[in-house]
């Protein structure tokens, strides 16, 4: 029965402390609202930057995945003369029929598909518009390996490659700078590449990517076409090599690179006339890099959050003060340490608990609005908000417990002189 | 007579405060005793020590030397959050400047002591109106304390004094924030509350206010120079 009542009375007492605290705080809007400022400063910074991070993460990461999975590069790089590199990309080493040999030698055999491409930068013009453009000789293959899509008509065919027709499959931010629109289908129109008339037979789907890199400000041709009609070389400026599966690349590597040494009659690794990246190397790097991006803009979000926590305390200890008679009388009335502790704890961790969720709503609301204006993806994930929640409560507890203590410790007849 | 039957046994007390300067004696040796259903005045002129010894009495402080027994309790040798205690249970206190929580009712000021005494909240209730009507506020329990005079203040101070049905009524300088109308009405009340069977003690430096007592207590340079019954207690 007592024991019963003694509950009861608990769960009332915690609910009055906490109504009375909401009281108290009420009472003074104007400092309440600026003590929770900082927290939900720091709070939405937390969130809006780890999202942003996040999103940028996973932008990097869809973006080389775009690329194609399990992909091997091969690009060729002058042969070393001494401690002398030429430069990458501008080597003449690769061939057709190096292409063809790691396509069909009994030596390689993790590989499923391989695309020899060519491409160099060309004027493209079409009535009164033109454009400076990649121009890239593909083998139908090449949509597979890259994972592209053609939104209107179809690719270059083993046909057009056989005949050398000129064909030409355009980037959406080819068909935008020609025809000014990217949603145009510009099939069985002729453009001019070099001087030379192609006609149209595909627009290829939006990849996305910026600049030089971008995967939609290109124009692809016949492999056959680009080597002899508009470039006149004989060599291959990159063969692009898919897999059979993530776990075989490393064997891909060495299988393509001995096949390629013994057949450009090189012994010596180190002075390969070719190099071999991996998609997953850049993949992982990229991913690490904007990873300690992420983590760098935490850093600073939870400098911000340090600064609201201080913020919090200096408010409470002012509180402290003012309240120096009130906390005196209550003393006097029979207040123990501990219940002017908790009165005072209880205060502040309702400041950080409610700053911290308008800071929640903040963040995500900041980084919504900075994914819409910059058309980028919106990630918001459970476990910063967790452990904002958790921090802006901790927040309360700790930077608030210096301010209780000294409220707690004052003496009452000490407390009930001041003025 | 049974030592029981004293709430009050103060003993050889003494309190020095030390500056880095000069110590100065507060109080000197003062010894008394207080049966229960007394209605004590101490008075004397400011720097008398007698507000020291009421923050001794009313265990907001303690002494240098000797022994305070409070109902039975040895005040001196207890911890902050055990004279917390104490005062929550037996002394009821009544403060000049009436020290009620601002901008709060009147209803709620009255229920603090309760609160810390950790009475259940229906029960408190009860207790808080059965006293504010006893001091005639029963039409002020929902008024904020900065909303009714400075009598009706420290009339709800007296209410708040009486939740805990404390052993020792303590006020110190009851009167001397009021007009002097209204400090009739707060004395008909203590006369009232003694009549019961209350023990108070009241501090105070007003000759007209301290001739409500039956006992008188005069404190001078720290020391008991008179402590004489009131024979010419006045009775409203």
């Amino acid at each position: 029965m007592l024991g019963k009542l003694f509950s009861k009375y608990k769960i009332e007492e915690t609910w009055e402390l906490f109504t009375e605290s909401i009281g108290t705080l009420k009472l003074n809007k104007m400092r309440t609202g600026l003590a929770m400022l900082g927290i939900i400063i720091g709070i939405g910074s937390v969130i809006a930057l780890v999202s942003l991070g996040q999103a940028s993460q996973q932008a990097v990461q869809s973006r080389i995945q775009s690329l194609g999975s399990n992909l091997l590069t091969i690009s060729p790089s002058s042969a070393r003369t001494g401690t002398v590199r030429g430069a990458a990309g501008g080597g003449t080493t690769l061939t057709n029929e190096d292409a063809k040999a790691i396509e069909n030698s009994t030596q390689v055999t993790t590989v499923k598909n391989v695309s020899a491409e060519y491409s160099g930068r060309l004027q493209v013009v079409t009535g009164d518009s033109n454009t400076n453009t990649t121009i890239i000789g593909a083998t139908p293959i090449y949509t597979l390996i890259h994972n592209l899509a053609v939104s209107f008509g179809s690719f270059i065919s083993e046909r057009d490659l056989v005949s050398m027709t000129r064909v030409a499959v355009l980037g959406p931010s080819v068909v935008e700078d020609l025809y000014g629109d990217s949603t145009y289908d510009p099939s069985g129109q002729t453009i001019r590449i070099n001087g030379q008339n192609f006609i149209v037979v595909g627009v290829t789907e939006t990849k996305g990517g910026s600049g030089m890199q971008s995967q939609d400000d290109r124009v692809y041709v016949p492999l056959t076409t680009a080597q002899k009609q508009l470039f006149g070389v004989n060599y291959l400026s990159s063969i692009a090599v898919e897999a059979n599966n993530a776990e075989v690349m490393d064997q891909a590597v060495n299988e393509i690179g001995y096949l390629l040494l013994s057949r450009h009659n090189l012994s010596d690794p180190s002075k390969a006339d070719f190099r071999i990246m991996n998609q997953e190397d850049i993949l992982s790097t990229a991913t690490e890099i904007s990873g300690t991006f992420t983590s760098l803009l935490s850093g600073v979000a939870a400098i911000s959050l340090l600064v609201g926590g201080i913020g919090i305390m200096n408010i409470m200890l002012v509180t402290v003060t003012e309240r120096t008679r009130e906390i005196g009388l209550r003393k006097a009335l029979g207040a123990k340490k501990k219940t002017i502790v908790t009165q005072f704890l209880t205060e502040s961790v309702i400041l950080t608990f409610v700053g911290g969720i308008i800071g929640i709503i903040l963040g995500i609301v900041i980084s919504y609005l900075y994914a819409k204006i910059n058309s980028s993806s919106f990630v918001i994930t459970l476990n910063p908000i967790i452990l904002a929640f958790v921090v802006s409560v901790a927040i309360g507890i700790i930077f608030g417990w210096y301010p209780a203590k000294r409220a707690a410790n004052l003496q009452p007849i000490e407390a009930l002189r001041y003025e | 007579m049974k030592s029981q039957d004293f709430i009050i046994k103060v003993k050889k007390l003494s309190k020095i405060y030390k500056t880095d300067l000069l110590e100065t004696t507060a109080l000197d040796n003062v010894s008394f005793k207080i049966k229960k259903g007394e209605f004590v005045a101490i008075m004397g002129p400011s720097g008398s020590g007698k507000s020291t010894l009421m923050h001794i009495l009313g265990a907001l402080d303690k002494p240098t030397s000797g022994e305070y027994i409070l109902d039975g309790e040895k005040v001196e040798k207890l911890t902050d959050d055990e004279l917390s205690d104490i005062r929550n249970r037996k002394i009821g206190f009544v403060f000049q400047a009436f020290n009620l929580l601002p901008r709060t009712t009147t209803l709620k000021n009255v229920m603090i002591p309760m609160i810390y005494g950790g009475i259940p909240k229906e029960i408190r209730l009860k207790i808080a109106e059965k006293y504010l009507k006893m001091v005639g506020l029963g039409d002020r329990m929902q008024h904020t304390s900065n909303q009714i005079s400075g009598g009706q203040q420290q009339r709800v101070a007296i209410a708040r004094s009486l939740v805990m049905n404390p052993t020792l009524i303590l006020a110190d300088e009851p009167t001397g924030n009021i007009a002097s109308h209204q400090a009739e009405e707060i004395m008909e009340i203590f006369q009232k509350l003694n009549d019961e069977g209350r023990t108070i003690v009241m501090i105070t430096h007003e000759v007209d206010i301290a001739k409500h007592a039956k006992r008188i207590i005069n404190i001078k340079d720290g020391k008991i120079f008179k402590d004489s019954p009131n024979h010419a207690r006045k009775i409203i």
